[in-house]
């Protein structure tokens, strides 16, 4: 039962690596299409966004879908209270989803000037609130803000609070700097390396960013989240230096111009410390009330859906695989226009 | 091991009973409007890759430029569709917390393993959608047609995993209540409860008809508008011969779900066809309003109902004085949301033998399939029908269970977030989906405009149309 819960939720935490590595860097990548400037200065660049997102956002977008439904199914009485007591950001943060989804599209099928400008307005500025919101709320179920039950927390200061908004700009600054890592091997491969470099001098930007404010989330963890502090100083402390240690080998290798090896660290630096918070607070679900297996679905359902998702995942890798694989070996570039 | 969690559950069901009345109208509203809103977009997303695909498919046998620069077109469409219905779909599964918990927090492990296997069905409709629409000039085209297969496929599986979700709240199995707690969950049963068969059948056909009718309005206007070209024909003749292929077995499929009901669920039957009073003899009303003493002022066929339920004018059919005022449907609005379906389904059905004999007269006359204006005119009002059965056979499903969220089991009024504020999101969520359709139907009309089509589509018109 204990072991059956625990993997569960290692399988919903993967999946939150996945939404946060790739996901993230989606969201990131709509912040760099926000500050990339006026329509003719930033055409270069928000064109490598559009090519570089457009074909797997989607399939990028599915991981959220994939935690939700895990929380609800492996662990209901946590997402009710979850969703309940949060519901105030997590509806921006649908509504962001919406937004940054649908005028993303929108853009590409348009091709008069205002109307990109708009639609990208639109995509742009989602991508920059959506990963605020959802930190918010990972900063307020992390400070143990969420109590069991329906809306049994404040719906207001459960995500207005110092962590949470650690949480949310932790968030902002850490997809936008997946994403300006990632586009660096892509530019690259498109053959336009002063992009490369713009981008890789982003990436050393946000990445030395987060480094800051996560060197001033200690403080403001040390006294808004005392229980999560003292995980994360404790027994998640070695996912902690990791997460470290792979930043700054990460902004090593930007300097060095190895894109493609900075990808991979930057990926480690942002799962080291997914997994610490999970670390940190395990076995809590909801901190102070709620334990991994007091919270776990009933053994029926923990194997139905493991199962199920293990059955899955041998049609799945395989089409991800294809999916990247397809657009990562670059072909002739197409005239297309737009 | 759940004493810990009881303590908060005994506040919440306390809280439920003192909700707001009208933050529970906002939740049933948001709810209401968001799937809607985005069971439309859902059906185009299963049906209009498989339209694409044959269109294609026999762009490529004959090498045909129309039919292939057809295919491009409704691909780059699908591109847009398929966006605001991941995304829209995306909210249904936050609201179901959002709006809520009571449900989820109660139930969500007896239903979490469709979504679940739904959730994978997406994920390789999207990874596909992926590659179909931006690998379209880098496959050869017939491995190229390849990778459309399975968006297909896992589009129609997606369907069917979910309205199974939904089959159990109309047919609550796979679990045992113990003290208000869920104990013994056999999710396989949950998932496949007797709802599910006609249920998913049913959701499945009317989703490939929505697409079909509702893009071959698009190309009947065009037509009308003397547009009469092989690319518009095709635009028209592809889907539309899908619809009214489909259109039978729906309506076989329709009377099997109704009668599916008057075993398994005769409230909402009851609801339906505003009977009341239990008993033999039951007429079949067409239209009417709920009176005291049962629909007033509708047309009656004698034993008609009894005759459907049961094929003998004797069936006992139960009405809805077996249950009490509390717990009855909205008789009204269910009775017409059923009839007003049944009504467009037969009109489809009308529109199929039309086609039908259309096609009989040309194989005796020869040349081209003649399409009368009157025909077209029709056809292009079976899209926007075929979108109003849709959503009245989903607000039956829907208002037919009320007051229940899970039949007999669970009240809507005790699964809704108690939070207070929820008017609030109701209006932002009215807001945001407004400006989407406004943006969505923009842009697929400028999308078409913008990209005029040639009177004889050549090759390089098709080579230079971009998908993505």
């Amino acid at each position: 039962m204990t072991v059956l819960a625990d993997a569960a939720l290692a399988v919903m935490w993967v999946g939150l690596t996945c939404y946060a590595l790739f996901g993230g860097a989606d969201f990131g990548a709509g912040v760099w299409d926000l500050v990339a400037g006026g329509a003719e200065q930033g055409r270069a660049r928000r064109r490598l966004i559009e090519h570089s997102i457009g074909p797997v956002w989607e399939a990028n977008h599915v991981w959220l879908i994939f935690v939700v439904v895990m929380l609800w199914s492996a662990f209901s009485p946590v997402f009710a209270a979850v969703m309940s007591t949060l519901y105030i950001p997590l509806t921006l943060a649908a509504l962001g989803i919406i937004a940054r989804g649908a005028a993303f599209a929108f853009r590409k099928a348009s091709t008069e000037l205002w109307q990109q400008r708009l639609f990208g307005a639109c995509f742009a500025l989602s991508s920059l609130l959506t990963p605020f919101f959802l930190g918010a709320v990972a900063g307020g179920v992390a400070s143990g803000r969420v109590p069991p039950g329906l809306a049994a927390g404040d719906v207001v200061t459960g995500w207005l609070n110092p962590t949470s908004l650690l949480g949310g700009v932790l968030a902002v600054v850490t997809c936008a700097h997946l994403a300006a890592v990632y586009l660096c091997a892509d530019a690259n491969r498109a053959g336009r390396p002063e992009l490369a470099s713009a981008f890789a001098r982003d990436a050393v930007v946000t990445g030395s960013g987060a480094g800051v404010v996560a060197l001033a989330g200690i403080a403001v963890l040390a006294a808004d989240a005392p229980v999560l502090f003292h995980g994360l100083t404790h027994r998640a402390l070695p996912l902690v230096v990791l997460s470290a240690v792979a930043g700054v080998a990460g902004i090593g290798l930007l300097i060095r111009r190895r894109y493609v090896a900075a990808r991979a660290a930057a990926a480690l630096a942002v799962a080291a410390i997914l997994w610490a918070w999970g670390a940190a607070q395990y076995p809590a679900m909801l901190v102070g009330s709620t334990t991994v297996s007091q919270a776990a679905a009933t053994s029926s359902v923990l194997w139905a859906v493991l199962v199920s998702l293990g059955v899955g995942a041998v049609v799945l890798v395989p089409s991800l695989w294809l999916l990247y694989a397809t657009f990562q070996h670059e072909a002739p570039e197409r005239s297309s226009p737009g | 091991m759940r004493t810990v969690l009881s303590g908060p559950w005994v506040l919440a069901v306390y809280m439920a009973e003192r909700v707001k009345e009208s933050d529970l109208a906002a939740a049933r509203a948001q709810m209401g409007f968001s799937l809607a809103w985005h069971i439309v977009v859902a059906c185009l997303g299963v049906g209009l890759p498989a339209l694409t695909l044959l269109a294609e498919w026999y762009g490529i046998r004959t090498g045909d430029p129309a039919h292939r620069l057809l295919a491009r077109h409704w691909a780059r469409a699908m591109g847009v569709l398929f966006a605001v219905g991941a995304v829209s779909g995306t909210i249904l599964s936050f609201e179901m917390g959002l709006l809520w918990p009571g449900l989820m927090g109660r139930f969500g492990q007896v239903i979490g393993l469709p979504f679940a296997l739904e959730g994978i069905a997406f994920f390789v409709e999207a990874v596909f959608l992926g590659i179909y629409l931006y690998a379209w000039d880098r496959l050869p085209p017939r491995r190229h047609l390849l990778t459309g297969v399975p968006i297909v496929i896992a589009g129609t599986l997606s369907a069917f995993f979910v309205v199974c979700a939904n089959a159990w709240m109309n047919q609550p199995r796979g679990f045992t209540l113990r003290d208000g707690k869920v104990v013994h969950v056999d999710p396989w049963a949950a998932m496949l409860n007797p709802a599910s068969p006609p249920q998913t059948v049913h959701m499945i056909l009317a989703a490939f008809m929505v697409a079909s009718f509702l893009t071959a309005s698009v190309y009947a206007v065009a037509m009308l508008r003397g547009r009469r070209d092989a690319y518009h024909r095709a635009g028209f003749l592809i889907p539309f011969t899908l619809g009214v292929v489909v259109t039978p077995f729906q309506v076989y499929v329709g009377d099997w779900a109704a009668r599916f009901l008057s075993h398994y669920q005769p409230t909402k039957l009851a609801a339906i066809e505003g009977v009341y009073r239990t008993g033999p003899h039951v007429p079949l009303t067409i239209g009417g309003v709920a009176g005291d003493h049962g629909l007033e002022y509708g047309l009656e066929v004698p034993d008609g109902l009894s005759l459907l339920v049961g094929y003998s004018p004797g069936t006992v059919v139960q009405g809805l004085d077996r249950v009490p005022a509390a717990q009855r449907p909205p008789v009204t609005a269910v009775h017409w949301a059923f009839d007003l379906m049944v009504a467009v389904g037969f009109f489809l059905l009308a529109m199929g033998v039309w086609l039908l004999w259309l096609w009989w007269r040309r194989r005796r006359t020869g040349g081209e399939l003649s399409t009368p204006r009157f025909f077209l005119a029709l056809a292009a009002v079976g899209g926007p029908a075929s979108v109003v059965a849709l959503e009245c056979g989903w607000s039956v499903t829907e208002l037919g269970r009320q007051p229940w969220i899970v039949w007999g089991v669970m009240r809507v009024r005790d699964a809704v977030n108690p939070a207070p504020g929820l008017m609030g999101g109701l209006w932002l969520v009215l807001v945001v989906y407004a400006a989407m359709t406004v943006a969505t139907v923009y842009v697929l009309r400028r999308m078409a405009r913008g990209t005029p089509v040639p009177r004889a589509p050549q090759e390089e018109d098709v080579a230079r149309y971009p998908v993505v």
